[in-house]
């Protein structure tokens, strides 16, 4: 059977099909998840995808944490199950607290889309499973408030519990050392700002993307056997 | 004493009259300003129209041509796709966020209207030169405003032209163009039937923002920067969220087959949305301009009938699906109020525009609807050549010097735009296989429903050329749209239809109107040649600042298509070790040229394009592309083979070394019908082969390789120092950034 990814979409959100189109290339079915509702009917995964979640006004993520279906994303989330937040969907998992720290405006103020080469860091999250620390993937990024950033504390923390997931190899936004991604702690919550969706095709330029969505899919298996 | 209404919103003594003689009365104060705006140059074209009737807009791929919201084309597989190109400069001179902001939401507006979702949007810009502070101030503020919209409306920005030149100071150009995809059996007309069909305003309540952007704001030049920050309040403000919701709530009506027809609400505002709608539909419309959703107090029926507010659609709706019209809207927090009623026309044919205070309200106007549109008036503007042509073209920028430093001349002509095309999203929808800063975008060609891939692609280039068409507007725009041939078939593509937008000066000055008929007969030869049909045109106007007018500018859109799309065209780029060859027939014609022009030399003659030499060597480009024999390829134009061969190294890091460049005429010569290719040594005579079997002059240029960038007895340049020229001219000159509205 294949593996069901919710895909949330809130008004504003625009990368939703692409990760739906994405996961398809995969064998898995992408199912939208419309903001409104308080259920996730039942998927195996659910992805927060980028775009502008209610036009990002007052801050990116800020309004979108207090739609229903995040209660329900919540509740997944703490129960183990796989959640990736991409780009905007990082930002609202951040709002929604179920990462810590927060996305700032990119240093230089000024909006980047383009390709970023980045570090895995760590094997052990959702997405992560089965690539080796220290591979480089080349992922886009398409951010105006991509710049990462945490108390010293919580900073701290990430990197005792190896929690950083991804660096970028050449910092593009001023991300607090080099952080392009983080998980929780049960490891199944991840967030990036970068795209991996775009890098799904040689035409596009990159197929690194295949090897995180490989990684959500198959850990989807590894909970329903347990 | 007092200026008449009429003159104070722009209408003439003889349009009055003419107003007068329709309704067979005096008009009052909102029938004139609703025949102030529909009548006002932008919206109706009054100077152009004569003229544009010249451009074929015939073709077997063609569903929609000119004067609806968009062209159409079928692209086969049962998919179409509808694109259009718009200007908003105006706006962008004095308020260059929103101005360039508003600009994008009206051209998407434009795209689904007919049914379409877009999927690309292209910005072809022009600014004053960099070393003016104002113009540096436009291109920042331009820049973002597209960016902030673009980006949050989620519709990736795919490619344009980004070009400084001092032309434009105090008169930038921004235009934008738009394309999106459709299933072909869901295509909609922008027309209003049944009557007792109700109309339903969707989207933005409406404000005062942009009344009289068409009139006021478009249709006339800038004097000074003084009184031009009075119209400031004539630009409407943006606001991409609420377009986005428009969009996704529009699209899923069509989809559910809820609607007879819609039509955005753009320049002219309600005023121009219903009056096309009925006219189109061949009936009339009372409309209850007391239901119209306002936001802010005390709005007089004008300013409601003229207000240019953003983000508003007009849905034709059948009474019994209003409610589940209003329930799609609702799920997407998209406001939908019923304001009116098709109603049937008189037994002459006569259909009404009624504007009612109240649906059983007083008849505040009473109109007919086609008289807004056909009954326009159609000026035939006098049109003189130059004075001085004769000489002019006797002045061939041959009699110039020679450079005493060909590398410096070279250096400065080069200008990486990609500090601009960075702050755009360009890759939304996993289509972009040929990002920004090619020859042509290329997209993946996807069922627009289905999502199934076609294996085949969608090509678009943005060109124009101010140089060629100042020193021969007709010749310059034919080169123009050669030029346009050569980006697609670099990327493989051939190409299906064209818009055009053509930005010139005071049409009421007879040297403008020659332009611009020269122009237009210089595009329809040249797309007559190579079987390119016009589907669509946006004129601009009165681009003039302190009374000097723009050189004539004419930027094309064309499109194109990839019968096999299984992997990423070369590109503009050097591979060590590559051989370079040049196809095409070498020229020394400097006339037009970026060079001559840089020494303010503006005279001689274009070198004119062989039609049947430069389809050749089209088709030679594509095959040899298709062939996989190609390793970089350029076309060469702005800045002549010097800059094509160094954008070459530059963009690769590879350096070159060529001869048989005989002089710097050689070197900068904008001549049509030439590519720079780089292919492997072992291909090279496989390409010469394939040249000789069409025809095509071939010539061996030189080697790839190495860190400089040598033309014997030119130039001798390090790549590091031409690299930097290219890379930082763009950051140095505006910043790290920009900030967002």
């Amino acid at each position: 059977m294949s593996v069901r990814v919710g895909v949330v979409l809130f008004p504003g959100s625009n990368c939703e099909q692409d990760v739906v189109e994405a996961v398809g290339m995969l064998g898995g079915v992408g199912e939208i998840l419309w903001h409104g509702d308080s259920t996730i009917n039942g998927v195996d995964a659910v992805v927060v995808p980028g775009g502008f979640a209610h036009g990002d006004y007052l801050r990116p993520g800020a309004i979108a944490r207090f739609s229903p279906i995040m209660s329900a994303v919540a509740d997944f989330a703490n129960d183990g199950g796989p959640v990736v937040g991409i780009c905007n969907g990082f930002q609202v998992l951040t709002e929604a607290g179920l990462l810590p720290g927060a996305l700032q405006k990119n240093r230089g103020l000024k909006f980047l889309c383009g390709p970023s080469t980045l570090r895995v860091e760590t094997s052990d999250t959702v997405f992560t499973d089965g690539i080796d620390p220290g591979a480089e993937l080349s992922i886009p990024i398409n951010h105006f408030e991509g710049n990462y950033t945490c108390s010293p504390e919580t900073l701290a923390q990430l990197r005792d519990e190896d929690r950083v997931v991804f660096r970028y190899v050449d910092n593009p936004n001023g991300s607090v050392d080099d952080i392009a991604g983080i998980c929780s702690r049960g490891r199944n919550v991840v967030g990036l700002m970068p795209h991996p969706e775009r890098a799904m095709l040689e035409v596009l330029g990159s197929v690194d993307g295949r090897r995180l969505f490989t990684s959500l899919l198959a850990s989807v298996g590894r909970v329903r056997a347990a | 004493m007092t200026e008449p209404l009429h003159r104070s919103l722009g209408l003439t003594d003889d349009e009055a009259a003419d107003i007068a003689e329709i309704l067979g009365r005096e008009p009052n104060p909102l029938e004139f300003s609703m025949y102030a705006v529909m009548w006002s140059e932008h919206c109706s074209y009054k100077s152009s129209r004569v003229h544009l009737g010249r451009l074929p807009s015939e073709g077997e791929r063609v569903l929609v041509g000119p004067g609806e919201n968009a062209g159409v084309i079928d692209v086969g597989d049962g998919i179409a796709v509808a694109f259009r190109i718009e200007s908003h400069n105006h706006p962008s001179a004095i308020e260059p966020y929103q101005g360039a902001a508003t600009g994008v939401g009206g051209i998407l507006r434009d795209i689904f209207t007919m049914g379409a979702r877009p999927i690309a949007l292209m910005d072809p810009l022009r600014f004053g030169p960099l070393d003016d502070a104002r113009s540096r101030w436009i291109a920042e503020g331009v820049i973002s405003g597209i960016s902030g919209y673009g980006n949050s409306v989620g519709v990736p920005t795919v490619g344009g032209e980004t070009v400084f030149d001092p032309t434009y100071t105090g008169n930038p150009l921004v235009n934008v163009l738009c394309l999106g995809v459709l299933p072909v059996e869901r295509l909609v007309l922008g027309q209003a039937t049944g009557a007792g069909n109700l109309a339903v305003l969707l989207g933005n309540s409406t404000g005062r923002d942009g009344i009289g952007g068409a009139s006021v704001l478009a249709s006339a030049g800038f004097s000074d920067d003084g009184a031009d920050a009075d119209k400031r309040p004539s630009v409407q403000v943006g606001d991409p969220f609420e377009e986005k919701r428009l969009i996704e709530a529009c699209l899923e009506l069509l989809d559910s087959g809820l609607v007879v027809g819609i039509q955005d609400l753009g320049a002219a505002g309600l005023s121009g949305g219903t009056s096309e709608t009925a006219s189109r539909g061949g009936m009339g419309m009372n409309v209850d301009v007391s239901a119209v959703p306002v936001r802010e107090t005390d709005m007089e029926p004008f300013e409601v009938m003229t207000s240019e507010s953003q983000e508003r659609m007009l849905a034709i709706v059948e009474p019994g699906d209003v409610d589940q019209v209003m329930e799609i809207c609702r799920r997407w927090e998209v406001q939908s109020t019923v304001i009116g009623t098709v109603t049937a026309p008189d037994a002459d044919g006569t259909g009404w525009l009624r504007i009612l205070d109240g649906s059983d309200g007083d008849e505040l106007a009473k109109i007919p609807a086609a008289s807004l549109h056909e009954s326009a008036p159609k000026y035939h503007r006098p049109l003189a050549p130059p004075a001085d042509l004769d000489q002019r073209r006797a002045d061939s920028p041959s009699r110039l010097p020679a450079p005493s430093d060909a590398g410096a001349d070279l250096l400065g002509m080069l200008c990486d735009t990609s500090w601009v095309w960075s702050q755009y999203d360009h890759q939304l929808f996993l289509n972009t296989v040929v990002t920004p800063g090619g020859d042509a975008a290329v997209l993946r060609l996807k069922h627009p429903t289905t999502g199934e891939d076609t294996g085949r692609g969608l090509a678009l280039t943005t060109d124009g050329n101010h140089r060629w068409c100042a020193v021969d507007p007709r010749q310059g725009t034919a080169n123009t749209v050669a030029e346009s041939v050569l980006n697609l078939a670099v990327v493989g593509a051939y190409p299906v239809a064209l818009v055009n937008c053509l930005n010139f000066g005071n049409p009421e000055h007879p040297e403008v109107m020659w332009q611009f008929s020269e122009a237009v007969d210089g595009m329809a030869e040249a797309c007559r040649v190579f079987g390119i049909p016009v589907v669509g045109g946006n004129v601009s106007l009165y681009n003039e600042s302190a009374g000097t007018n723009i050189d004539p500018t004419p930027i094309l859109g064309t499109l194109g298509l990839i019968d096999l799309l299984d992997r990423q065209p070369p590109g503009p780029r050097f591979v060590e070790g590559g051989r370079i060859v040049l196809l095409g027939e070498p020229s020394s014609e400097l006339a037009g040229s970026r060079w001559a022009f840089d020494r303010g030399h503006r005279g001689g003659t274009l070198a004119p394009v062989d039609g049947a030499a430069h389809s050749a060597l089209a088709s030679l480009v594509r095959d040899l592309v298709a062939g996989g024999l190609v390793l970089g390829a350029r076309d060469v134009a702005d800045g002549g083979l010097g800059v094509a061969l160094a954008e070459m190294a530059v963009a690769s890091g590879v350096g070159f070394t060529v001869a048989r460049i005989a002089d710097h005429g050689e070197l900068f010569s904008e001549a049509p019908s030439r590519v720079v290719m780089c292919v492997g040594a072992e291909d090279l005579a496989a390409v010469e082969a394939a040249a000789n079997g069409l025809g095509v002059p071939v010539s061996r240029l030189g080697l790839a390789s190495g860190d400089r960038l040598v033309v014997k007895d030119l130039l001798d340049v390090g790549l590091d120092e031409a690299t930097a020229a290219w890379r930082d001219r763009l950051p140095q000159a505006l910043g790290s950034g920009t900030t967002q509205g």
